[in-house]
């Protein structure tokens, strides 16, 4: 084959996935070396975690007041407005609490990762660290990937917690449904193995996905200011992506 | 910078806390979990002909208040019956022992229930007690069986069906 040739559109999107893969076990192996830099991944929750907390919140309330309306609307038409509390919870639960957090961390927290390590490669700091006999990846890159994990299950919590909050806003305050139904249909219909937990884990692993798509793209950002404009627009679009389609996976798996 | 770092951390240690609370409310409030019974309580027998789609866990009810849960579901090898125990909350101690236990439907798409009438015996009802007045849970499809073979008229079945509400009516005409 010649070496001169560009690679093709499928060959160039297998190298990615193959290169984001070995990131991946670079990462795993640079965790025990973080372990010595442990307020850096304090700070890194702090800003992934912490930071994010508004537009989390904002937007679990609102997600689930919305979604309140909704289903309102629809269970009306069959008589069933008694299940409202359970529909609520199930759907925050087992599938917008994980997405949409996940979506709104890709956005918030991952595109300021992929822009910082895009930077620091940019401007050769990553190089300098190196030249100091400190390990970019332990130092820099697997700080950021645990507080995502750390931070994203969490998030998704906040998210539901708010989400039903908004729910019992509309359903019950608003729209004049039992608060006895509405608490007491969800208890005795959502069960924390099989659906809390089940949100919990889809939440730890887009966590991970979203936080290792944003430091992949920023660690291997081509070095110039367009670069990292473009490193930054492809973790959006990449993580968004590869969020949803897992999302569809694990669910089938955890059904 | 070190006025910085306090910062931080206090926001970070903030986050942490905020969302293990909002886990731990999750899980403890909106789950199934918030229907574990709290504290003490007290085993009754009770047994049924047709339990229909009751679950463990199932609440058990007086007066529309959940004083308990249904703690397991046998099957007694025989008399062939459902073996159905109750787990009383202790607090609700003053059961009177003729009491009747019999299955409900909450709505009509909900889950179904045990509910407890009250007797007027002046004896309660003690630990491990038996339930002796109870009765089964109602199947539509008997209800309907039961009708269509004592309609007097033969009718098409869709007709038959449209015609129980008119004969649930009766016994409001009669006083």
């Amino acid at each position: 084959m010649n070496p001169n040739r560009k690679p093709g559109p499928v060959a160039s999107a297998l190298a990615e996935v193959g290169e984001a893969g070995l990131f991946l076990l670079a990462i795993l192996a640079a965790i025990p070396g973080s372990l010595r830099h442990l307020r850096e991944t304090l700070r890194q929750i702090w800003f992934v975690g912490a930071m994010s907390l508004i537009i989390i919140m904002t937007c679990g309330l609102f997600v689930g007041m919305v979604l309140a309306l909704q289903l309102y609307y629809t269970l009306a038409k069959f008589g069933g407005t008694a299940a409202l509390g359970t529909v609520v919870a199930l759907s925050l639960f087992r599938e917008l609490g994980p997405v949409v957090t996940a979506l709104l961390f890709a956005g918030r927290a991952g595109t300021s990762m992929t822009a910082e390590i895009g930077l620091m490669r940019a401007t050769d700091q990553l190089s300098a660290m190196e030249m100091m006999a400190v390990d970019p990846m332990s130092y820099v890159v697997a700080p950021r990937f645990m507080a995502g994990i750390v931070a994203m299950p969490l998030l998704a919590c906040i998210f539901s917690a708010l989400g039903i909050l908004g729910a019992q806003l509309v359903g019950v305050s608003w729209l004049g449904l039992d608060n006895g139904t509405f608490w007491g249909n969800m208890t005795a219909n959502v069960d924390v193995w099989k659906d809390f937990a089940n949100g919990l884990w889809k939440s730890t692993a887009f966590g991970a996905v979203v936080a290792l798509t944003a430091t992949f793209q920023g660690y291997t950002t081509a070095p110039t200011s367009e670069g990292v404009a473009y490193a930054t627009t492809r973790t959006v679009v990449s993580s968004s992506i590869i969020v949803l389609a897992l999302d569809f996976v694990m669910t089938a798996f955890l059904m | 910078m070190s006025q910085h770092r306090q910062s931080f951390h206090i926001g970070t240690g903030l986050f942490i806390v905020l969302g293990f609370a909002a886990l731990a409310y999750l899980a403890m409030q909106t789950t199934s979990v918030a229907n574990y019974s709290q504290g003490d309580s007290y085993l009754l027998k009770a047994r049924f002909g047709n339990i229909g789609q009751l679950k463990l866990r199932a609440p058990v009810k007086l007066a529309g208040v959940r004083i308990g849960s249904v703690r397991s579901i046998e099957l007694d090898q025989q008399t062939l019956e459902a073996v159905v125990l109750l787990a009383i909350d202790s607090r609700y101690r003053e059961l009177p022992d003729d009491s009747a236990a019999a299955i409900f439907t909450s709505g009509l798409l909900g889950d179904q229930y045990v509910g407890i009438q009250p007797g007027g015996s002046p004896i309660m009802f003690a630990d491990g007690d038996e339930v002796i007045l109870t009765q089964s849970s109602m199947q539509l499809e008997d209800l309907i069986g039961k009708f269509l073979v004592s309609g007097d008229k033969p009718e098409s079945d869709a007709e038959s069906v449209d015609a129980e509400p008119a004969s649930a009516k009766v016994p409001a005409e009669d006083p």
